[in-house]
């Protein structure tokens, strides 16, 4: 099964684009919530990096319950990367939402481009 | 819209996007993928540690100090939260109660939304949801060795079933199932039994998490050594930490009024 021309360049081009597209965001962002989401956009852009550069054509999944451990399976490393990587971004993610919150209960505004600058 | 930071945007990703096609260029096509280490470690993986999920292995055996090290970002960020949202002397805490959560609106929302009381459908869906979301995440939590899953996905599943309480009723039967002492103990027990895990290798003269403990019979769940044992706390520390996210989110943005009114 031949895939179609260009499909080895989509894992490259869909990263590219999650990565700008999440900058986008974050550059034009009105919002703080929205800002942080970006983040969080941004940062799925090297899991999908991850993922494609650990893949190998006809590899199972690196879980050799049902099967031989000699038989083809993709990368188990970045896959290891990975899961530990999102559910720590998932905190990082609330500590920056809870700053978010704080903002809006000090200053009453979720707009970066009102709030003032920190000082002290 | 600023358009001096848009125009500088479009200047600065464009230069981004030229520098990433051309590093991700020099790739291997997709699918030929020929790394010496995860190959290795694909094919020794079962016999040297009796686990056949080799994630797991690679994320509790071979490479456990960097899941450490991940462990403990998720434990300082929690601490984060907690520290951002702890009550400032200016704030006081308002008990929740169901007339409040009723009748008055929410200072959170604007003060212009008052929140609803819960319709039955969504009690009923998680009075079936709450029991098999705890089944499935101790499951996935206890079989992280055979099969995919841990500590770390399945601790996030669990955290799941007092946020489905929350929605469900109020803050009050959440604050009584997820009390705040509970859950700080639990989350530093589970950080602080990776450490002691590690250390029994030490205990045993060799290096830091070597995997001691015996091995098991590979495709079972008390397999692998350590690995089953990290993944439980791992799993307690995960979930511990999630639901004292929701702890400090609840407490600290729902339920904090200032003194001074504004």
């Amino acid at each position: 099964m031949s895939a179609p021309l260009g499909f080895g360049l989509l894992p490259w081009l869909v990263t590219a684009w999650i990565l700008l597209v999440g900058l986008y965001g974050v550059v034009t962002s009105r919002n703080l919530v929205h800002l942080v989401i970006c983040v969080g956009v941004v940062q799925s852009s090297s899991y999908v990096l991850l993922l494609a550069i650990g893949y190998r054509s006809g590899g199972a999944p690196p879980v050799f319950v049902s099967r031989p451990p000699g038989a083809p399976a993709v990368d188990p490393v970045v896959q290891a990367l990975m899961l530990t990587d999102i559910v720590v971004e998932a905190t990082v993610i609330a500590l920056l939402l809870a700053l978010a919150v704080r903002a809006h209960q000090r200053a009453g505004t979720l707009d970066p481009d009102a709030l003032d600058p920190m000082r002290g | 819209m600023n358009h001096t930071r848009l125009a500088g945007f479009f200047a600065a990703g464009a230069v981004i996007a030229a520098l990433l096609l051309r590093g991700m260029g020099g790739l291997p096509p997709l699918g030929d993928y020929h790394g010496v280490y995860g190959e290795t470690l694909a094919r020794v993986a079962v016999a040297e540690r009796h686990a056949t999920d080799v994630v797991s292995a690679v994320n509790f055996d071979y490479r456990a100090l960097d899941t450490l090290a991940e462990e403990f970002i998720l434990f300082v960020s929690v601490l984060g939260v907690s520290v951002v949202l702890r009550r400032l002397a200016d704030e006081r805490e308002e008990a929740p109660t169901e007339a409040r959560d009723q009748a008055r609106p929410s200072r959170a929302t604007g003060g212009a939304r008052r929140t609803a009381p819960t319709s039955d459908a969504v009690r009923t869906l998680a009075v079936a949801l709450v029991p098999v979301t705890i089944a499935f995440g101790a499951y996935m939590t206890s079989h992280g060795v055979p099969t995919p899953g841990g500590g770390f996905q399945g601790g996030v599943v669990l955290a799941t079933a007092p946020l489905v309480v929350y929605v469900a009723s109020d803050a009050r039967a959440f604050r009584r199932i997820a009390p705040v002492r509970l859950v700080e103990v639990a989350e530093a027990v589970g950080a602080a039994g990776f450490v002691v895990v590690g250390a029994l290798g030490l205990a045993a003269g060799r290096p830091f998490l070597t995997n001691v403990l015996p091995l098991g019979r590979p495709g079972t769940p008390l397999s692998g050594g350590i690995i089953f044992a990290l993944n439980l706390t791992v799993g307690l520390e995960v979930a511990a930490g999630f639901v004292l996210l929701l702890v400090d989110f609840v407490r600290g943005a729902l339920e904090t009024r200032m003194e001074q009114g504004r």
